[in-house]
């Protein structure tokens, strides 16, 4: 335990920078895709014929291996391979693919007759949807959200076998070398960064549901 | 036969769910186990099968110790009708029948066989075989449910609030069918209930249990409208108890008028008595009309007042008395068997019945 | 082929058709089709050896009822390890403990083994927690009415799992399994930075050094990434189908007849 220690001081810099890249890839395609995923989500609720097609579609997105991903977008976009915004967009279709259906269900899981009560108090469409139904589906989306962060952390270290420099670079190194340390380090920030990030959500959705803790 | 013998059923945590019980349920017979939330009639009734095992005391089936008996072998002589019926979804209505005889080693097809005949007896049409639970109404699925249970012809059933989840017309069709059944087959039945008036319609006698599972009154159904042990059974059992209790009097010959039916169709003279009962083409009543005296009106259809209820002849006195009181003209339609015109009675002979009755049964 | 202007000298996505349509990249001991069947060997085994572990133990929590919050926990704590950190710690940890010995033919070549069990230990883990929380799901979500009723007919615990509770979490169960397959697929690409190994995965590693090279670079590396996508999405096709032919047709949601 004391070598990983000493092998973060003596890398320090590098360590850090790998952490900071890899934290915002996790965090910036968490919540783009969140944000194209709740009008899609948002449709496949709305007109039910819609769901089945939407959420197939976004399936097949899913299944697409990351690292096929981060092969085939620098073709699309233009960019060089080893471009952290190839990895971003890429995680920012996964996330985008998990939570269509994610968004959906959660919308689907508020009971139509707390809908009705709604429209029969005079909320517009609009209002129900953002006064209730929104804030009541919290909880399925937060779950799904928790899920995308938790894998999207983990994929970004895929991207090492490409060459892009994140927290997955030390696997490289402890491969390369046969060096126990630098993997060791590696395992231990992923996992503490992926339990950060589930934490925070976890803070977040329940502070949006004060009702679930009365 | 059942009997419980200072059966008692203690939780960890101190609650006393049935508290030494002692109950015969004699064979052949249905015993109703009645009470409030809380009185332990249903821990009481899944201690029969085993599905809660006693603290204390035994229960007997006929001489044998059900605690001696492997639970699941006890299980399979004991049919057991639940609340939602409890349907395997993923198997269709006959498989579902044919659960029980198959577990005990039937082949398939005879299994199968025999279950297409307990269709027919719980009156389910045969094209219902092979459909899914989930394609049922509940009335139907609660009647899947008994055909199951009664699939290896076990002596002893239990029921557990089995009418209890389907609406007030199917629940009396399907109690009504229920009764049908036990003449016919005589099991030994233990049926829980929280409803009073259907355990006084299906029960030969009617166990009325205490919150905490203590027996406040075994008897009849007569006996226990007309003499509740103390106050508790009194509220329970609620009241209009005398008008209830008619209904398990026989009205015996009752002094019926010849009424002056009109057919459907024809054209009334008016009398001096405004309304007139309407029959059809084989003399069975279809509603009263109201003849203008002196005037004429054609019988139809839409004239009809169809308010009152119809007593069978040697039927109880409260049916009597509710045909007479139903009836818009105040004459109760009497009808025989096939449903043909017997006659008509008054409320105040109905009542005059009653009356004589208590006079002669006074000591 | 690029939405944005060019600034990266790649040879452009049309070269990875040409690559995918020369015969050559398909035959022959190192082919496309040779990767397809080693790629699908490892999924079928880490999948089978997971659900050997993870069924059982599934419907074991979901009928006792015990045990729920372990599963939670061991279902998020796998998630939360990358699959590739996981993979390299065992390579440098115990692949040297194991002694190499010939090739299993079709599987891994000789000097092979070593690196193939970290891998398949790793593929294994990856493949358990769908394979787990869907199994308890299922047993879970059967109506407690229908297993009080199988009880109370007199079927034993056993009886009551293998007749009721199996057939009725199917879908459930079955959701799990396309779940884990499709995971296991995808990592096993990730296998291929292990040498030795093979899979699909392997153009895309050799690819890595030389990207411009029309042969092995970088249209390589695509064409081997689309047809593991391709194989993707054609294995989740099929599972639906097992899916829906394995399933009662009583447990499809239905408009009700009287």
């Amino acid at each position: 335990m004391s070598n990983v220690w000493e092998y973060f001081r003596d890398h320090q810099d590098d360590v850090l920078s790998w952490t900071w890249t890899t934290v915002w890839l996790a965090a910036v395609p968490l919540v783009v895709g969140l944000l194209l995923a709740l009008p899609l989500g948002w449709l496949a609720n709305r007109h039910r014929w819609s769901y089945p097609p939407l959420v197939t579609a976004a399936g097949l997105l899913y299944t697409v291996p990351s690292l096929v991903l981060f092969l085939v977008l620098p073709g699309i976009l233009g960019t060089k391979i080893l471009d952290t915004l190839n990895v971003a967009v890429a995680l920012t279709v996964y996330t985008f693919a998990l939570l269509v259906r994610t968004v959906a269900d959660g919308l689907n899981s508020v009971e139509q007759q707390t809908l009705a009560a709604a429209d029969a108090m005079g909320y517009t469409s609009r209002q129900r949807f953002f006064g209730v139904q929104l804030p009541l589906a919290v909880p399925v989306i937060g779950a799904g959200l928790r899920v995308a962060a938790v894998s999207n952390v983990s994929l970004i270290s895929v991207a090492s076998i490409i060459g892009v420099p994140q927290l997955g670079s030390l696997f490289i190194i402890g491969n390369t070398n046969s060096q126990l340390t630098p993997i060791l380090l590696g395992l231990i920030l992923i996992v503490a960064l992926a339990l950060v990030f589930d934490v925070v959500i976890l803070g977040g959705i329940r502070l949006l549901t004060p009702w679930r803790r009365a | 036969m059942i009997r419980f013998e200072a059966v008692t059923k203690r939780y960890p945590d101190g609650t006393v769910a049935v508290d030494s019980l002692d109950l015969t349920a004699p064979s052949g017979q249905i015993t109703v186990l009645v009470g409030p939330s809380g009185c332990g009639k249903t821990t009481s009734l899944r201690m029969i099968n085993r599905m809660i095992e006693p603290t204390a005391g035994r229960i007997w089936l006929d001489d044998r110790d059900t605690a001696a008996v492997a639970p699941h072998e006890l299980r399979r002589g004991i049919g057991y009708v639940i609340q939602h019926a409890g349907l395997f979804p993923h198997r269709t209505v006959v498989d579902n029948v044919a659960t029980v005889p198959v577990l005990l080693g039937a082949s398939r097809r005879e299994a199968r066989k025999k279950a297409l005949g307990l269709l027919d007896l719980v009156g389910l049409p045969a094209h219902f075989a092979d459909r899914y639970p989930a394609q049922l109404s509940g009335g139907q699925q609660q009647r899947v449910g008994v055909a199951r249970a009664l699939a290896a012809d076990p002596p002893v059933m239990l029921m557990d609030e089995p009418f209890s989840a389907v609406d007030p017309v199917v629940r009396d069709q399907l109690q009504n069918e229920f009764l049908r059944l036990q003449g016919e087959l005589g099991k030994t039945i233990v049926f829980v209930t929280h409803d009073i008036d259907e355990a006084i319609k299906l029960g030969d006698q009617v166990a009325v249990l205490r919150v905490g599972g203590v027996l406040a009154q075994l008897a009849p159904p007569g006996e226990l409208l007309a003499r509740p042990a103390d106050s508790f059974v009194a509220g329970f059992v609620g009241r209009d108890r005398g008008y209830r209790a008619l209904g398990f009097t026989a009205a015996g010959e009752l002094p019926l008028r010849d009424e002056r039916p009109v057919a459907l169709g024809s054209v009334a003279t008016g009398t001096d008595e405004p309304w007139a009962l309407v029959v059809d083409a084989d003399n069975r009543p279809l509603g009263w009309v109201v003849v203008p005296s002196g005037g004429a009106l054609t019988v139809t259809e839409a004239a009809l007042n169809l308010g009152g209820t119809l007593a069978p002849t040697g039927g109880s006195l409260r049916a009597a008395l509710d045909a007479a009181l139903s009836s818009p003209s105040g004459r109760g339609v009497v009808v025989h068997e096939d449903g043909t015109l017997a006659g008509t009675v008054t409320a105040s002979e109905v009542l005059a019945r009653i009356e004589a009755g208590r006079a002669a049964a006074t000591p | 082929m690029s939405l944005l202007p060019t600034d990266n000298d790649l040879p452009g996505l049309g070269r990875a058709t040409i690559w995918l349509n020369d015969p050559q990249n398909w035959w022959g001991e190192s082919g496309l089709l040779a990767r397809i069947r080693e790629h699908l060997l490892y999924t079928l085994i880490a999948v089978a050896l997971a659900a050997l572990i993870a069924v059982p133990l599934g419907l074991l929590v979901g009928h006792t009822g015990r045990g729920a919050g372990l599963v939670g926990a061991i279902a998020g704590g796998i998630r939360a390890v990358p699959s590739l950190g996981l993979v390299v710690l065992l390579v440098v940890w115990i692949s040297p403990h194991i002694h190499t010995i010939d090739e299993i033919p079709g599987l891994i070549r000789r000097g092979g083994l070593p690196y193939l069990v970290p891998v398949l230990i790793v593929l294994v883990a990856l493949a358990i927690p769908p394979l787990l929380t869907s199994t308890y799901a299922g047993v879970q979500a059967v109506d407690p009415v229908v297993r009080d009723a199988a009880k109370g007919m007199g079927m034993t615990g056993a009886q009551v799992v293998r007749k009721v509770e199996i057939p009725i979490a199917l879908p459930l169960m079955l959701s799990g399994l396309r779940s884990a397959t499709l995971q296991v697929l995808a990592t096993a690409t990730v296998a291929a930075f292990v040498p030795f190994l093979g899979g699909l995965g392997r153009f895309i590693k050799d690819g890595t050094g030389r990207l411009f090279d029309l042969q092995y670079g970088y249209p390589a590396m695509v064409g081997a990434g689309i047809v593991v996508a391709v194989l993707a999405v054609v294995v989740d096709g099929l599972l639906y189908l097992v899916q829906r032919l394995a399933v009662s047709p009583g447990l499809r949601p239905q408009g009700r007849k009287k």
